[in-house]
């Protein structure tokens, strides 16, 4: 009798729990992501429209969606004169720079700063370091914009270093006691149109080189130190250990990393420009987002706006699922 | 021997017994005996290289503590390079006085009402939309754990929740469906439209399927329900994935400034991150005005000491949360996203 129990189609159903409570449990998220999600999704429609909130008198939540006539050019009006603003076409450009810059950067500096991290033997220093290098991550582009303009403002430190070098320098000197008085002409550096895109480089730089670091140093301390005594023993330098094992140690990640980072290709990275960019740096630092935060709700052409966001949303889905799916080809990757 | 191949990096002092022992192991490793030499020159640099590089990282926000203890003066005489100069007048001449602390962008920071306005409403979102989240994170990330047999529905419901993440309708009709659920210019609007964190939801439900399946089987076969479960068994037994999460959802709160740029019009609900934007970035006249002749500090509180207290106060708490955030960051964020 008691082995019957123990047979197979027993053990098969061994957990029928009921999934009603699994159901509830999820009712409230559902209906958070439908409320501010799906909703938002069938809101696309007023990029079609000749969107004006005026035009709506409904209480319901999605009837403002639905109240106002179709554009021109069966309803791709919006998309048209989208595509003949020329902001439109430079912050798209620009969009596509930034991030393409931003990705480079970021693929190639972690790599390498992971390695020489993993050569520092004392604990001490490495935590050390790698605290100092982590923080900028944690910390708001709002408050590391804040500093950065008052670093690179024409009575921040970088001037003043710079008029202080100015002014030793010997050959100004040459000339008569005057000459070392003419004030060396300070650079407002944020308002420099030419400037703008190292400046967002660097100090995206600046707040994420060291956590992009956490997941290759987490590759490294995953490989067999076996290997290493091994490759000690036939004679492999520390140079060779580090090119012949550390380095494939990381690829699968490494591979894993550069396949993401496709899905960034249309993000320039709204909140760290938005703080740093104005109208003196537009031409170069104007990028999508801001492009529509700035059509929407600065000369309320909202249905303007929501057409570019479409556009962006409608590429990034794109970018995101390819890249997910190649890294699921060819790193085994599975989000969930 | 076999010490000397395990650590190439020789200590100053045992250099030259070690290179008495090498004479006598010459031909075996001579290998190993060249390369550690040009090691301790690359590990000499690299050691070097990185601290310089964690010094650069550092350095601006020091300069900015810096200027935040110095006199207005002194920073308009460019005195302030990464150590705070206060200045006086000796004689009825302008004296600068390096490594000298002065309070007054502090004194005056602390009788502005609108500044510590914020920071509470901050405070505030911190502690509401860190449990709102917390739950809903932690309710949502259970079902989808579980076993696609016991639950069938389970991938439609994963797709459902990650879906949300890859695609939205974008800023417009965001804006639009927040403000017709009337949270317009509530606190609500700066937490409930962002509350369901898909990615931490995937990073939860990754690590509940990482526990051992027996646990909830006999606890099941005891009689509990899938609340019990969650709650007793789920629960307790992730508290290090639990604390990562947690903590980055408070930093998030905390960071996040764009939500109520849009979302609040009324001054006296802005969190501390978009008040600072308004005056780090904006430079609101308003709210940068320094104090007049005759109040206290008149002279030495400009604009630049003034923004570098706020930003030193608006960067405070995540500073001290950091330490209990890094002892976890590593291990969670590992945990979820990495796989296999």
């Amino acid at each position: 009798m008691e082995t019957k129990i123990v047979k197979k189609p027993r053990r098969k159903s061994v957990v029928r729990q009921a999934t009603l409570p699994l159901h509830l449990m999820l009712l409230p998220g559902i209906f958070l992501v439908l409320v501010f999600n799906y909703s938002t999704m069938l809101g696309v429609i007023i990029a079609f429209q000749k969107f004006d909130p005026i035009n709506s008198s409904g209480t319901s939540l999605l009837s403002i969606f639905f109240d106002s006539p179709w554009a021109s050019h069966n309803g791709f009006g919006n998309f048209v004169s989208v595509a003949m603003n020329q902001a439109a076409i430079s912050a798209t450009i620009n969009t596509v720079t930034i991030a393409v810059m931003k990705i480079i950067t970021m693929f190639f500096s972690p790599i390498i700063l992971s390695l020489m991290l993993n050569e520092i033997r004392k604990q001490a220093v490495k935590g050390a370091i790698q605290t100092i290098l982590y923080l900028p991550h944690f910390i708001s582009w709002v408050i590391l914009a804040g500093i950065v303009i008052q670093l690179l403002s024409t009575t921040g430190i970088i001037n003043n270093l710079f008029a202080y070098f100015q002014y030793i320098n010997p050959q100004a000197n040459l000339n008569d006691a005057g000459a070392t008085l003419i004030a060396y002409k300070r650079i407002d550096f944020i308002q420099s149109p030419s400037m703008f895109q190292p400046i967002i480089i660097i100090s995206n730089i600046w707040k994420e080189i060291g956590w992009s670091t956490i997941i290759y140093l987490a590759a490294i301390s995953g490989v067999d130190p076996t290997l290493y005594e091994a490759a000690v023993m036939d004679g492999a330098n520390k140079f060779k250990q580090m090119w012949h094992i550390t380095l494939p140690g990381m690829k699968p990640i490494i591979i894993l990393l550069l396949v993401l980072s496709l899905q960034g290709i249309f993000n320039a990275g709204f909140d760290q420009i938005f703080n740093l960019y104005s109208v003196a740096t537009y031409s170069t630092g104007d990028i999508i987002d801001t492009f529509v935060y700035r059509i929407s709700f600065t000369n309320s052409q909202w249905a303007l706006g929501a057409a570019v966001g479409l556009f962006r949303a409608l590429i990034s889905l794109i970018l995101i699922s390819v890249s997910y799916a190649l890294a699921y080809r060819f790193a085994q990757y599975e989000i969930f | 021997m076999s010490k000397e191949l395990t650590t190439p990096e020789i200590d100053e002092k045992d250099s030259k017994k070690q290179l008495s022992k090498r004479k006598f192991s010459k031909i075996k490793s001579s290998n190993i005996i060249k390369n550690s030499k040009g090691y301790k020159v690359f590990s000499f640099f690299n050691y070097s290289f990185l601290i310089i590089l964690a010094l650069l990282c550092l350095l601006p926000l020091v300069q900015v503590l810096a200027t935040s203890f110095s006199s207005g003066l002194a920073i308009k005489a460019g005195k302030v390079i990464l150590w705070p100069v206060d200045s006086g007048m000796v004689n009825g001449e302008q004296v600068f006085y390096p490594f000298q602390f002065n309070f007054a962008a502090y004194q005056y920071m602390i009788t502005k009402v609108a500044f510590w306005q914020a920071f509470w409403i901050s405070v505030q979102r911190v502690v509401f939309g860190t449990s709102l989240s917390m739950f809903l994170i932690v309710i949502c990330s259970y079902p989808l754990s579980q076993d696609q047999r016991k639950f069938s529905m389970r991938l439609i419901y994963v797709w459902f929740f990650f879906f949300s993440s890859l695609f939205s309708g974008g800023l417009i009709p965001t804006f639009y469906i927040v403000y017709k659920t009337g949270f317009f210019d509530t606190l609500a609007a700066l937490i409930v439209p962002g509350a369901v964190h898909v990615f931490s939801i995937i990073l939860l439900l990754n690590f509940f399927r990482q526990l051992p399946k027996e646990l909830d089987e006999a606890a099941f076969m005891d009689g509990a329900g899938h609340w019990t479960i969650l709650f007793k068994i789920y629960l307790p037994t992730s508290l290090p994935a639990l604390a990562t999460i947690t903590l980055f959802t408070v930093v998030g709160y905390w960071n996040e400034w764009f939500s109520a740029i849009i979302y609040i019009n009324n001054k006296s609900i802005l969190p501390l991150a978009t008040y600072l934007q308004e005056i780090l970035i904006k430079k609101d006249p308003q709210a940068l005005k320094p104090p007049e002749t005759g109040q206290i500090g008149a002279e030495v509180i400009t604009e630049q000491n003034m923004i570098a207290a706020q930003i030193f106060i608006g960067a405070a708490p995540i500073l001290m949360i950091y330490p209990f955030l890094q002892k976890y960051f590593a291990k969670g964020i590992v945990l979820g996203s990495v796989k296999g």
